[in-house]
């Protein structure tokens, strides 16, 4: 065990259990499962991903590029750092051989969102963080306070002094001010992604066993003060890659953490003053300590401690390898390469700035020869870097930096030694790790560099250094070191790669939040959906709106239950819920001329209590959708649009209307949800009509087609018109959809003599296809104009203009291929085309030729029809009407289908059947 | 390699074992000459291809300009899918010609450049996406083009994690399939032909940004050569190759085209496991989705709404494309999101490219493909070579002149309901 | 994500807001006149510069009103307050 006594801020009173490759330990609440590991002298069976090397643990938080368990229990997580994981009791983990595993199983636990709006936000709660955190509440700031780790305090490990106090007993009373301030602080929260307007993204962990496992804070902040710290760089040497070597600071971390020393006779490698820290604390906490100093005189403040230790200092010396096998037994050191024995090597090359949210908005880097890293040079608005972030170190210094006037004081650090940049030692190039995630060598980065690549992109796509798990938190500087080194160009010429979101990884679900499943996409039902859904009606998506599609009885495929419901319909009386229609109420003095523009024909001519189908286009002259247009009065109409387009040609219509003809006076509400739909058509439909409103003349002369009238039922306000999607006799009846279960009772009621029937979407298309009607989005796909439709009767000649007139007359327009709207009955009477079928020219020797097969258009609708005994359906041909009676192919499978070119319009093309 | 030699290694060989060594040496970086027959505007993938047919061709006086690091742009961020199962004839000859040149890419560049034919799904959530996607799987075949329509649970059968149940808001009633598709590594590909064009003799400048075309000469409809940070450079045919920083070049020309740049963005996981053995993509349940030689799920996001050069976009975009994967995908749950960037594409009125004659009698275009660029990169190149070379449009670019928007001959990918990607 | 300014709302999440391109492409007053390149222009061509780009906004999930701001495609900044001025809102 390497526990030690009096460290650590673990709860020793009580213990977890973590299952790692098959062996238990024991830990304590406030352990990772790095620290149990290192506990135990254990590490995770890990190897590496190219040449199969054991791998350790290396750091203790999300900057270890190489401690990554494969969480199994109590739900599988891949690819998780050992350092980050809180080792929890049950949990199991295994080490990683380079890939991840994905559960087989769905992840059942809950992830939502939460927005949070503030005026400032500061990102970690390490000594800069707090301080800043704190002026802002005290200067009345709203203030949002994130960290990433378990407590605040950051690298505070309670052996400074903060305003003549232990920094920790600072930390305990800044967070208590903090949270009287009314400061809304978030432990176990990475803030990961930063985007434009003070808009940041934190992952919250809230543990496996919260309702919700994990939380994603969208903060919009006036001002984002970023002090994320900064993140040690290490020095590459031969086999630095070996278990056992760890970065400096992070053996402290762990002992004043976790209460863990990591090794016993310790070796630390520094070129930088922090490390002597690490090196006093871990002699102090029992272990035997050397420093190896590669600069050549060591901090007075560093020596003396040491020399307090009996740590030995040597100076000007460098590690040049490692010796082990599963773990560092030595350290190579000189140019002798002398063997000093270690169980633990801490290596500190500096310090490089975490300022990884300033660069998601676009803040620039610039390299500092004095710290050998890149920092904060120009700032977005609205963004703040302090303290280690900023590439300011030493504790006094981060303090007066984020704490304003009313910072607190630490003493100055004694005489510091200027950090000696060193990327790496002499030795073997190919032993030389540089990512050590990625198996990527210092010889790697000279073959790339060789073969002709000088930009930092091109060496880290040729060598994949930077791309692991860590993005090359660790490998990322010392890569463009050597780049500088090899090319003979200064650092901050060789430039950098870009920091992207996410600062540390995050699971999907996580940010799927709660959109999945229902809440995927709204779900919008009618006002009748629990009556479809009695009637057993099976359902279609249209746009997000669920129709019943039909209504099958027992022993009946759609097929069947379509055959019946068209049969009921074009023989007796059929019932459907058309309340998805979009409806659009368009208002005053101006609408004439706002309708006329926008369709294609006539709508100011129409006559109050009439109705006209509309076809409305597009700047390119195709077909956009189409619907009926209702006069209530001189300046109202009430537009329908179709189902699945109602959004878009009110934003269309807006847009028209506001920024193009803002002049006219008209008004445009949405009342698709206000009002509902029951399409009564058949020939009976006059019956039930007259039935349930006895109060209305239903004759055809008293209320003839393409006409509507208001009436009413129990006092409730019912209009009724007569249109017909199905060349019946039918009336639509729109009701305030709180009524519309009751109406729709009473019109089944009314309809019971003659069996009346409700019917879904499917027999729609199937009796507007029999009339030859289009549907827009099946029958068109916007390259469609309506003369293609054969609906030239709707598109205007009076008027000078309209949407979509001046296409007409582009030389596309003209020719003569254009693909028209015709039916296609298969010859044989039997075969139903599949919708989506390409029609080719008829093949004399009943084969294909060989491709590419010239195609002649597509079946767009196909359907069985009861009213024709046969199949039939809707095509696109190319010159189509000029081919009226030709016989074609259709390709079906491997079969060649021949069916005959005919008039869109099957059943009763002289309308007869309208007026019932 | 040493570093592997010194460990004892009795595993299983681990999964980046099996990634290719890159060549010892890849391009020479150029000086600009004073003159070129032919200026390549744009160190992409499509600049890169072409360079490399046009020394096929014999024509080996060639400057490849890029302005910051080549193959930087839309090539070294994009998603790798490569399919030619596309609606409209224009298009599937492009793309089919596209895909026949990569089936024989690696043996022609002489580079590993991990082209894997798994297979793409198009799904389809509602009736009207089956049709649609009938129509196209129709049309592909009378194209030669290898596709079939599958239902769920050959879906399922293909692709087992595909979540093809009706629990999901829009569940999957099938999905095309072209076998043939696959993915490619995208800077390999940029690489392979860039050292077969610096083989050729072909000069590859980097950093060298054009700032603008000197005019006039023997006539005013000629450009006679580039500005450039690096000087001016005489050219005998300028070709532009600068996909979403085109309309920057047009508009030193004072030519005008239907473009509109665009941020687009994509991400990756970790390295997993092999779970996801084919290509799939969702219009409806808007995802794309593959799984890279490496471990990592490759996806792309929706295009932002707005015009951007930043290289970045919206974060809600990921999030609503991290939904859409959760509910196709249940078991990418806590897959991880490693990485996310975004490039900027340019994107025409009918979703389909602009290539061909400009009002300046040498100078050529080559933009507009959207999202389509990766896939298309050999075949564009290979026609487009041909085109610089015969001062025309090869037959297979033709219908995609510039003028087409005003006679109204569109190829609308788009307005068919064809799948974008 | 960006905060976009409505000019009647205030700032409100890009989100709510719908993308209109280019402003300033006035519907021509005499389509018939035109020539089909005149027309194809106004149709299908619209600028698409790097840098400040006077653009056309929708709040759609909010007031629904469209106004015109410039904004620079480059940073995504906005660099003028949006203008409620129907004049210059086509």
């Amino acid at each position: 065990m390497s526990r030690v006594d009096g460290y650590g801020r673990i709860d020793r009173s009580r213990t977890v259990t973590v299952t790692v490759d098959g062996t238990a330990y024991t830990g304590h609440p406030g352990d990772t499962v790095a620290s149990v590991l290192l506990a135990h002298g254990a590490r995770p069976q890990n190897s590496s991903v190219k040449y199969g090397r054991p791998r350790g643990i290396g750091a203790a938080w999300t900057e270890d590029p190489v401690g990554l368990v494969q969480v199994e229990e109590p739900f599988p997580e891949p690819m998780l750092l050992a350092a980050t994981v809180e080792a929890t009791d049950g949990l199991v983990v295994r080490g990683v051989a380079g890939q991840g595993r994905l559960a087989e199983v769905p992840d059942t636990a809950r992830y939502d969102r939460k927005h949070t709006h503030c005026d400032v936000l500061v990102v970690g709660a390490g000594p800069a963080g707090l301080v800043a955190a704190r002026a802002a509440a005290r200067a009345g700031r709203s203030v949002v306070l994130v960290d990433d780790r378990s407590a605040a305090g950051g690298t505070l490990t309670g052996t400074e002094t903060i305003d003549g106090r232990p920094s920790l007993e600072f930390v305990a009373d800044t967070v208590a001010e903090l949270a009287a301030l009314g400061v809304v602080h978030l432990q176990r929260t990475t803030a990961f992604g930063h985007y434009d307007d003070g808009f940041v993204l934190a992952l919250e962990r809230r543990g496996e066993s919260a309702r919700t496992r994990q939380r994603v804070h969208r903060i919009r902040a006036g001002r984002v003060v970023v002090a994320a710290g900064a993140i040690e760089r290490p020095i590459a040497f031969e086999d630095n890659d070996r278990p056992g070597v760890v970065l400096a600071a992070s053996a402290r971390d762990l002992l004043h953490r976790h209460g863990v020393l990591a090794g016993r006779e310790v070796v630390v490698f520094t070129s930088d003053d922090a490390a002597y820290a690490a090196a006093a604390d871990l002699a102090d906490a029992g272990a035997s300590v050397r420093v190896l100093d590669a600069r050549e005189r060591a901090p007075q403040a560093g020596r003396r401690r040491c020399e307090e230790r009996g740590v030995p200092v040597e100076t000007g010396t460098l590690v040049h390898g490692t010796r082990g096998e599963d773990r560092v037994t030595a350290a190579v050191v000189g140019p002798d390469r002398r063997e000093v024995p270690c169980d633990l090597l801490l290596v500190s090359g500096g310090w490089n700035p975490a300022a990884h949210l300033a660069s998601h908005v676009g803040g620039s880097l610039v390299y500092d020869p004095v710290i050998g890293a890149f920092r904060p040079a120009e700032l977005p608005p609205g963004v703040t870097v302090v303290g280690a972030a900023n590439g300011t170190f030493a504790l006094a210094d981060v303090l007066r930096e984020a704490g304003g006037p009313e910072a607190p004081v630490a003493p100055a650090q004694e005489w510091p030694e200027p950090t000696l940049v060193l990327w790496r030692t002499p030795g073997d190039p190919a032993r030389q790790f540089v990512d050590i995630a990625r198996d990527a060598t210092v010889a790697d980065v000279e073959r790339a560099v060789g073969a002709g690549m000088s930009h930092p992109e091109h060496v880290k796509r040729y060598t994949t250094i930077g791309t692991a798990h860590d993005q090359g938190k660790t490998s990322g500087i010392i890569a463009l070191g050597i780049i500088a080194e090899l090319t003979g160009r200064p650092i901050q010429e060789v430039g950098t790669t870009t920091a992207r979101p996410p600062y540390t990884p995050v699971a999907f679900a996580a940010l799927a939040g709660r959109e999945r499943g229902d809440l995927f996409d709204p779900v919008r039902t009618t006002a009748l959906h629990a009556w479809h859904v009695a009637a057993g009606a099976e359902f279609e998506d249209v746009g997000q709106w669920q129709r019943a599609r039909h209504y099958p009885r027992a022993g009946e495929d759609m097929t069947a239950a379509v055959l019946r419901e068209c049969a009921a319909v074009r023989t007796s009386v059929g019932i459907m819920d058309a309340s998805t229609l979009g409806k659009i109420d368009v208002r005053g003095p101006d609408a004439p001329v706002l309708l006329d523009r926008l369709y294609t024909n006539l709508m100011s001519s129409l006559k109050v209590g009439r109705v006209r189908y509309g076809v409305m286009c597009g700047n390119d002259g195709m077909v956009f959708d189409d619907g009926t247009v209702l006069r209530l009065a001189e300046d109202r109409y009430l537009v329908t649009t179709t189902t699945g387009n109602a959004a878009a040609v009110l934003d269309r219509m807006e847009e028209w209307l506001q920024t193009e003809w803002p002049d006219l006076r008209v008004r445009l509400t949405s009342v698709t949800e206000q009002w509902s739909i029951a399409a009564v058509a058949g020939p009976r439909s006059r019956d039930v009509i007259g039935a349930v409103f006895p109060g209305v003349d239903v004759s055809a002369e008293a209320f003839g087609f393409t006409t509507w009238q208001d009436t009413s039922l129990d006092g409730v306000p019912v209009r009724l018109a007569r249109i017909s999607f199905s060349g019946e006799l039918a009336f639509e009846v729109t009701v305030s959809s709180p009524y519309a279960p009751a109406l729709w009772e009473r019109l089944v009621e009314a309809g019971a003599p003659y069996g009346i029937t409700p019917y879904g979407t499917e027999t729609m298309h199937v009796l507007r296809a029999e009339k030859g009607y289009p549907i827009i989005g099946q029958d068109t796909d916007g390259t469609v104009s309506p003369h293609d439709l054969g609906m030239a009767w709707a598109v205007s000649t009076k008027k000078d203009d309209f949407v979509g007139k001046r296409s007409y007359a582009r030389a596309e327009n003209r020719n003569p291929l254009r693909k028209q709207l015709v039916s296609l009955l298969p010859t044989d009477g039997a075969t139903k085309l599949p919708e989506g079928s390409q029609i080719v020219a008829h093949c004399d020797d009943g084969r294909l030729p060989p491709a590419p097969v010239p195609m002649l258009g597509h079946v767009t609708s196909s359907y069985h029809s009861a009213a024709l005994a046969r199949p039939f359906a809707l095509a696109l041909v190319k010159g189509g009407r000029e081919r009226l009676g030709e016989v074609v192919h259709v390709p079906v499978g491997d079969e060649l289908v021949a069916a005959r070119i005919g008039e869109s319009v099957l059943v009763d093309p002289e309308g007869a059947r309208r007026d019932g | 390699m040493t570093a592997g030699t010194s460990a004892p290694n009795t595993a299983p060989k681990p999964p980046g074992a099996d990634l290719p060594e890159h060549p010892d040496h890849l391009w020479r970086d150029a000086e600009p000459k004073k003159a070129y027959d032919v200026v390549i505007v744009g160190g992409g993938g499509h600049g890169l291809a072409t360079a490399h047919y046009l020394a096929k061709l014999g024509i080996t006086n060639v400057a490849v300009l890029e302005k910051g690091w080549l193959a930087g742009g839309n090539m070294a961020r994009n998603t790798t899918l490569i399919r030619s199962n596309y609606l409209w004839d224009e298009s599937a000859g492009i793309y089919e010609r596209a895909l026949e040149l990569w089936e024989g890419l690696e043996e022609d560049l002489d580079y590993p450049i991990l082209f894997s034919q798994r297979g793409v799904l198009n799904l389809a959530h509602t009736e009207q996406d089956v049709r649609d996607s009938v129509r196209r799987v129709e049309a592909n075949k009378l194209n030669g083009i290898d596709a079939e329509w599958l239902g769920p649970d050959e879906v399922a059968k293909v692709c087992p994690i595909v979540n093809v149940s009706s629990d999901i808001r829009y569940p999957v009633q099938g999905a095309t399939f072209q076998p043939r598709a696959g993915i490619a590594k995208h800077d390999y590909v940029a690489w392979g032909f860039a050292r077969r064009a610096s083989e050729a003799g072909i000069d590859i400048i980097q950093d060298c940004e054009v700032t603008g075309f000197v005019t006039g000469g023997s006539g005013a409809d000629r450009v006679t050569g580039v500005r450039t940070t690096r000087g001016t450079i005489a050219a005998g045919t300028v070709a532009l190759c600068a996909a979403g920083h085109t309309s920057t070049l047009l508009d030193m020309l004072g030519v005008r085209a239907p473009l509109q740049s665009h941020p687009l963005q994509a991400l990756v996981s970790e390295l997993l496991e092999p779970v996801h053995p084919t290509i799939v993509m969702s219009n409806a349940v808007h995802v794309y989705v593959s799984q890279a030689h490496k471990g990592e799920l490759v996806m792309g996001a929706g295009v932002d709404s707005y015009n951007g050069y930043g290289q970045r976009g919206a974060f809600h975009v990921i999030e609503r494309q991290m939904a859409a994967a959760v509910e196709l995908f249940p078991v990418f749950a806590r897959a991880h999101l490693l990485r996310s960037w975004a490039g900027i594409v340019d994107v025409t009125p009918d979703a389909s490219p602009i290539i061909g004659h400009t009002p300046y009698e040498n100078v050529f275009l080559n933009c507009g493909w959207g999202t389509g660029g990766f896939k298309a990169t050999p075949g564009l190149g290979w026609a487009f070579a041909d085109t610089l070379a015969h001062g025309r449009p090869h037959p297979l670019v033709a219908p995609f002149g510039l003028d087409r928007f005003v006679s109204g001959a569109l190829v609308d990918e788009h307005g068919a309901a064809a799948v974008a990607h | 994500m960006q905060l976009i300014t409505c000019p009647w709302c205030g700032p409100r999440e890009e989100i709510e807001f719908s993308y209109g391109g280019q402003a300033g492409v006035a519907y021509p007053e005499h389509p018939a006149s035109l020539t089909d390149e005149q027309w194809a222009h106004f149709v299908f061509f619209r600028d698409n510069p790097k840098g400040p780009f006077a653009e056309r906004w929708s709040h759609n999930a909010g007031c629904r009103r469209w106004f015109t701001a410039v904004r620079d495609t480059r940073t995504y900044r906005f660099l003028s307050s949006p203008t409620s001025n129907p004049e210059l809102t086509s």
